[in-house]
């Protein structure tokens, strides 16, 4: 029997004469981001290749032009991307608690038509995936939320949020690791330390790991 | 390693910079690293230094280094019309410097950052592979910060550095004058409305005042690209970003690791060096190209680096 070919048709993107953008697809959905990952780790042993980061259903890979084309990589790409990602193990699993007091917590029930106690349940329900780290150090991308609970970011977004802060936007939820400016609703708190600056690697998410929320009291 | 160079002035911000820590973007934290990697390599070349040993990365303004040593140093990049001992010096060329001799800059004629190279290399503070200061983190080179008043700059000590007086050649040599950028459409270029792709590539946006190592933002013509939100992906330094605002960013050393604006452009490696040079206020014009043309330009300041390595 030939071996099973799935049927993910994988887009691949020019990111300047450096780099290109390989897209599974374009969803927030876990198979897709194990996939990610998987055609990241296969990438990152290539000599041609410098770099491989995983994100949602997205590779950004950067390589060496003197090593290989971007049509022969998008080809190998392609290659890679149709063989069966290998069963994923589950990732670390990080439980978090979370003073869900945030600044935006009763605008957001409203919002959301909700009373703010089912917010909290809701939030703290789901173990969500972490399917990119990324943007600031430590940051991670969480999802995905509850359908209840997906609420357009901020129309104007805050100069600065305070380091800790937990927040959701779109299907997503995270913790701000360092205070910085910053558009999404702010939930709750957690002084769980997620940028890491004296270990290696630096942040204590990453990509593929599962993080539960509960609710503590401040 | 000793002690090679004592600041009398720190300049507007002067720090240590390599080539960055590209294996820490896994974790959100930016590579970060010379911005302008053509000066910088030429620069460890010109003192026979590994291309990614440290050197001093000075910002608009120069800082003053008094020498506590011999050492071989080389300055490239922007142009500050820098001095020893109050003499104009050449750029591009290895300088050999006595105890007591003070490097300093007359005022600032092309270009926003010079390199200064020290034989064997300066050394700061390594963190996570790389000695290049990243001033969010407060982590590598100086104690992760700009250098300051009486910093005392060190230097691995090199055995033969048997390059007195290699220079770069007058023609190899860029100049940074001319504020275009060559770029290739990037990946989300297709949402470009025809005027804005027009405009992009035609016109002319200057550097905002809160442009920096991070990111360059540029006020012109206002871009649409309209479309669906995008989930957050990995960006890299070059690439054009565009938010609903309309106003693009071009992202450079320092830049946050991650978004989901649609990338409509990047600027390609062999621009990076011109686009390290360019100061708040600045303006500066998109030249589309092809990759096969980057590709070009990239081999030919290859071959003036490799140049400097017989």
């Amino acid at each position: 029997m030939p071996p099973q070919r799935s049927t993910v048709r994988v887009r691949v993107h020019p990111l300047g004469d450096m780099a290109l953008i390989a897209e599974l697809g374009t969803r927030l959905d876990t198979a897709l981001n194990t996939r990610a990952i998987a055609l990241a780790s296969a990438l990152k042993k290539r000599r041609d290749v410098r770099q491989a980061i995983p994100a949602h259903g997205r590779v950004t890979v950067q390589f060496d032009p003197d090593q290989i084309t971007h049509e022969a990589l998008a080809a190998a790409i392609r290659r890679l991307a149709s063989k069966r990602p290998p069963v994923e193990e589950p990732g670390r699993l990080h439980r978090i608690p979370v003073i869900y007091d945030g600044p935006d917590l009763e605008s957001v029930a409203a919002a959301l038509g909700l009373p703010v106690v089912k917010v909290v349940e809701l939030h703290s329900r789901p173990i969500y995936r972490v399917f990119l780290v990324g943007f600031v150090p430590g940051w991670a991308y969480l999802g995905p939320l509850p359908d209840e609970l997906v609420l357009a970011r901020r129309a104007v977004p805050r100069t600065l949020v305070p380091a800790g802060s937990v927040a959701i936007a779109g299907q997503e939820t995270g913790i701000y690791p360092l205070a910085s400016p910053g558009g999404w609703h702010l939930i709750g708190r957690s002084t769980v330390k997620l940028f890491l600056p004296d270990s290696d690697p630096p942040s204590l998410f990453r990509v593929g790991d599962r993080v539960k929320f509960f609710a503590a009291t401040g | 390693m000793t002690a090679a160079l004592r600041v009398r002035q720190p300049g507007l911000l002067t720090t240590i910079q390599d080539l960055g820590r590209p294996q820490a973007v896994g974790a959100g934290v930016t590579p970060g690293g010379a911005m302008d990697r053509f000066a910088h390599t030429a620069a460890n070349l010109l003192v026979g230094n590994d291309r990614g040993a440290a050197t001093l990365e000075c910002t608009l303004t120069g800082p003053r280094l008094v020498a506590l040593r011999q050492c071989l140093v080389a300055l490239t990049g922007a142009d500050f019309d820098p001095r020893v001992n109050g003499e104009a010096v050449p750029m591009w060329t290895g300088i050999d410097l006595r105890e007591g001799d003070e490097i300093g800059f007359a005022g600032r004629r092309t270009g926003a950052r010079t390199y200064i190279a020290v034989a064997g290399g300066v050394v700061g503070d390594r963190w996570l592979g790389s000695m290049s200061t990243n001033l969010l983190a407060a982590r590598g080179g100086m104690k992760g910060r700009a250098l300051a008043i009486d910093d005392v700059v060190s230097a691995a000590i090199q055995e033969f550095p048997d390059v007195a007086g290699r220079s770069l050649a007058g023609d190899q040599r860029p100049t940074y004058g001319e504020h275009v950028l060559q770029a290739v459409v990037g990946p989300h270029a297709n949402r470009l409305t025809p005027e804005s792709h027009h405009s992009l590539f035609s016109t002319k946006f200057a550097l905002t005042h809160d442009s920096n190592r991070m990111g360059y933002r540029l006020e012109g013509a206002s871009l649409e690209a309209p479309g669906e939100e995008l989930l957050s992906f990995a960006l890299i330094p070059g690439a054009v970003q565009l938010p609903a605002g309309g106003r693009p960013i071009l992202l450079m050393a320092d830049y946050q690791t991650a978004g989901g604006y649609p990338v409509v452009a990047v600027v390609i490696s062999a621009s990076m060096s011109v686009a390290a040079q360019l100061a708040p206020g600045h303006e500066v014009r998109f030249e589309e190209v092809s990759i096969a043309t980057a590709l070009e330009l990239r081999a030919a300041q290859r071959a003036a680096l490799l140049s400097l390595m017989s």
